[in-house]
């Protein structure tokens, strides 16, 4: 045991899985046992299609370090078509986020069928390593709020 | 303000060994709007579920959270728990702490935290939860099967059996699919014609049953009891109901040399055809491709034949658009094509054949009326050589990653009717692994070895060269860690299967979804295995994954029976996750109709009052709720925010952010 664990940076994550894939799939990962980081928080959605930029931005004025959003793979949509939409929704978000200096890669689009249990633990861990090593974000802060 | 109860589940030790389950309630009960917080061995056992049903009576609870195992295990049953005490089923919240908390970490500390945390999202979010109420939808009692194999035929039967009317859709000209084609079956050698025949004629006689032969699903609109399908009865230039099946018209027709499908190219037909002697329905078929007189109008000689007068070279395509309450997958199988394989000599010696090609060669109704003969010079073969996994557990990209399942039982069958019909043959048989399970499969295989005296060799065949008339194969023996160098007459190639290449257009069709081979996936793959998760459609055969005939037809039963199921209900309940249009909101800009998959959103002018005591016409979207399926896509694509989603409204996954977040 390292005595420096106690004061290590623990990134707050936030996950948004859809209900037919991805959250199917982080249930597998914890029916395999497939290790990975308390720090990862899933919200339910019920396609990659219902998150809404929005989400994105409140999760990092309240404090989120990094924001994942997992999806069908291409062409697998329970709807279709929504996790085309997502993909593309994101794109133009992330990059608006770039700009304002939230690195891009502390948000992520991954695509997780309801069978990758494995590689739902592993994109997991590799995001929270990429985010623990970026440290603690700056936080996005919504001045109509703010009093004068 | 709602009143919340908090019911922490150890679930024996999975959660209570990881998560302080003690606690985590004693933390959620600090939260706003918690009146009630407890923790129990077992929630979803029956006192579990008494205690949160007396509790909800006892606390006027109006909104409960179940700290336990994914909502996907049970968010169905402490939604029946809660109605069953007055409180409305979607009052209800999960946080899964079991799957997605206890599960995978092993720090006591840090899954107590998590899971304290994943509570209070929850609460955050059941106190914006409304209480909802599902519609109920009609359901049309016929059903739709798409495919005509064994697994169709099964399926149909016993739903017709049920007395429900069935359609299926077969794209070829005859209904049997690959069973047709096959000789004998393994493991107890009676011929597939002689259990398949009879059964493709209680279909024809069938009244409930319908078929759509030569015919193809071009759409699918709709819902579960309710799908609208389009189906394409393409032209086939004879009259169905007119033709006697007679086949005086394909003895006469000049175009003789016509590659026979049915024979996999083996032999020819003639440009009109029946595909084979007890075909359903026995109906000549025009190829359009071979035709003279549909190419170049010269010929006409079937027309001039015809007693009966059925052929009609003018016909088109028709279009017949029926309703459905339920869909049947039965898409079936293909062999793949071997051009990867070019070791083999597949393209290059006409004595390297597929096990469906040699299948054809074997069976008495073939293209050699079943005496075996090489197809380059029609000579009896000596010596032949099986290699099996030629496309299969296949992870080098060329074939297939999994297991085609079915090849070494045929293979050993097939070595073992070879062995039977000629003792003078020499039987080699290559493999990786011989996988027999099912009942007597092993002692068939045994008996191929032991009794048969057929060669089985542990190896890989490495290269066939075709010399001289013959194939010399080289081989590996992996157990004797030697080099063969084999003179072999014919080579036969356990070719890998792989679903129909129509599966992926039906998919897309039906918004079912496949895994990454093109198999349908199943609703659970252990409990829901012949449900699709779109609810109404259902799987039936190798479309899900490969099968034998037995397991084809047990789960072809299995399909119907969930079909019968659905189709004995008058009435089914809707999903009430749907979408909302805020009409007060809405501007009428059509960008949510735009990205609905469902078609699920419509526009209508409606009176509004302006502050000014007068009236205004606006357009305003308004959602078909049994419609929708609760996707959310237009709530991100409404530019006014005047889109949401019932159950999972943007009000609540914020305040969920939030709660993560804090």
């Amino acid at each position: 045991m390292q005595v420096e664990e106690t004061k290590e940076f623990k990134p707050t994550i936030v996950a948004f899985c859809c209900n037919w894939c991805s959250y199917a799939g982080a249930d597998l990962s914890g029916t395999n046992r497939l290790n990975y980081p308390a720090n990862v928080k899933i919200i339910r959605v019920p396609c990659s299609c219902r998150v809404n930029p929005m989400f994105i931005l409140r999760a990092f004025q309240r404090g989120a370090d990094g924001v994942i959003l997992c999806g069908c793979h291409p062409g697998d949509c329970h709807y279709t078509t929504g996790n085309y939409y997502a993909r593309r929704r994101m794109t133009l978000l992330f990059s608006m986020l770039d700009f304002l200096g939230i690195e891009k890669e502390r948000t992520r689009v991954e695509w997780v069928s309801a069978a990758e249990g494995a590689k739902f633990a592993a994109t997991m861990n590799d995001f929270v390593a990429t985010i623990t090593k970026l440290g603690e974000n700056r936080r996005l802060e919504d001045i109509r709020c703010k009093k004068q | 303000m709602q009143r919340i109860g908090v019911f922490v589940c150890w679930c024996g030790s999975n959660i209570a060994a990881t998560v302080d389950v003690q606690q985590v309630a004693d933390e959620l009960a600090k939260e706003p709007g918690v009146v009630y917080s407890t923790n129990y061995q077992y929630m979803c056992s029956q006192s579990g579920q008494q205690m949160i049903q007396e509790a909800i009576k006892e606390h006027h609870l109006t909104g409960i959270v179940i700290c336990s195992c994914s909502p996907r295990m049970h968010e169905a049953t402490f939604r029946k728990t809660a109605a069953a005490a007055g409180l409305n089923s979607y009052m209800v919240e999960i946080a899964n702490i079991r799957e997605q908390c206890s599960w995978i970490h092993k720090n006591k500390e840090e899954a107590t935290e998590k899971a304290i945390i994943l509570g209070r999202a929850a609460i955050a979010k059941v106190h914006l939860n409304a209480p909802l109420t599902a519609g109920e939808s009609p359901v049309v009692k016929r059903a739709l099967v798409i495919g005509g194999g064994i697994a169709g035929i099964q399926t149909a039967l016993d739903i017709a059996d049920a007395g429900f009317e069935v359609d299926i859709v077969e794209k070829k000209p005859t209904i049997g699919g690959k069973m047709a084609q096959i000789d004998k079956t393994f493991p107890t050698l009676d011929c597939a014609a002689c259990i398949l025949t009879p059964k493709m004629v209680d279909v024809a006689q069938n009244e409930k049953i319908h078929i759509y032969s030569y015919s193809e699903v071009e759409s699918v609109k709709g819902f579960v009891g309710n799908f609208t399908a389009t189906i394409k009865k393409k032209a086939r230039y004879v009259k169905e109901d007119v033709c006697t099946g007679c086949g005086l018209c394909t003895e006469k027709c000049p175009m003789k040399k016509v590659p026979n499908e049915f024979n996999q190219m083996l032999d020819n037909r003639t440009a009109i055809y029946i595909p084979f002697a007890q075909a359903v329905p026995k109906v000549a078929t025009i190829d359009p491709n071979a035709c003279m007189m549909l190419k170049n109008g010269k010929c006409g000689v079937c027309s001039k034949v015809c007693t009966a007068g059925a052929i009609d070279y003018t016909q088109k395509d028709e279009y017949i658009e029926q309703q459905y309450g339920a869909i049947v997958v039965a898409t079936g199988f293909n062999t793949i094509k071997l051009d990867n394989f070019d070791e083999f000599a597949y393209s290059q010696s006409p004595d390297v054949v597929t096990s469906l090609e040699f299948e054809r060669l074997m069976n008495a109704a073939g293209p050699t009326g079943g005496t075996l003969l090489r197809p380059s010079d029609h000579t009896h073969p000596h010596t032949l050589v099986f290699v099996q996994c030629v496309g299969s557990r296949d992870i080098s990209g060329c074939g297939k990653p999994y297991c085609s399942k079915i090849c070494c039982m045929y293979t050993a069958k097939h070595a073992m009717l070879c062995r039977e019909k000629y003792p003078d043959t020499e039987v080699y048989v290559f493999y990786i692994d011989v996988r027999t399970p099912g009942k007597n499969f092993d002692e068939f295989y045994r008996r191929a070895v032991e009794e048969y005296g057929v060669h089985y060799i542990k190896g890989m065949v490495g290269k066939v060269a075709p010399k001289d008339g013959k194939l010399m194969v080289q081989a590996s023996d992996l157990l004797a860690n030697d080099q063969l160098l084999i003179e072999a007459d014919m080579v036969v190639l356990a070719t890998a299967i792989e679903p129909d290449e129509s599966a992926r257009s039906i998919a897309t069709m039906l918004t079912a979804s496949m895994d990454t081979n093109d198999f349908f996936t199943e609703a659970h793959p252990k409990l829901r295995p012949v449900e699709s998760p779109t609810a109404g459609i259902f799987l039936s055969g190798v479309c899900q994954g490969p099968k034998d005939i037995p397991e084809t037809v047990s789960q072809a039963s299995a399909a119907a029976a969930k079909v019968i199921g659905l189709l004995v209900k008058d009435k089914l309940t809707c999903n009430p996750c749907v979408a909302e249009s805020n009409e007060l909101m809405c501007n009428g800009c059509s960008a949510c109709e735009k990205v609905c998959p469902y078609g699920a959103i419509t526009y209508s002018d409606k009176e509004f009052r302006t502050p000014y005591r007068t009236t205004i016409m606006r357009r305003v979207a308004s959602v078909n709720p049994a419609v929708c399926q609760g996707c959310g896509a237009c709530t991100v694509a409404c530019p006014s925010g005047a889109m949401d989603l019932k159950g999972f409204s943007t009000r609540q996954i914020m305040a969920e952010v939030d709660a993560i977040c804090k």
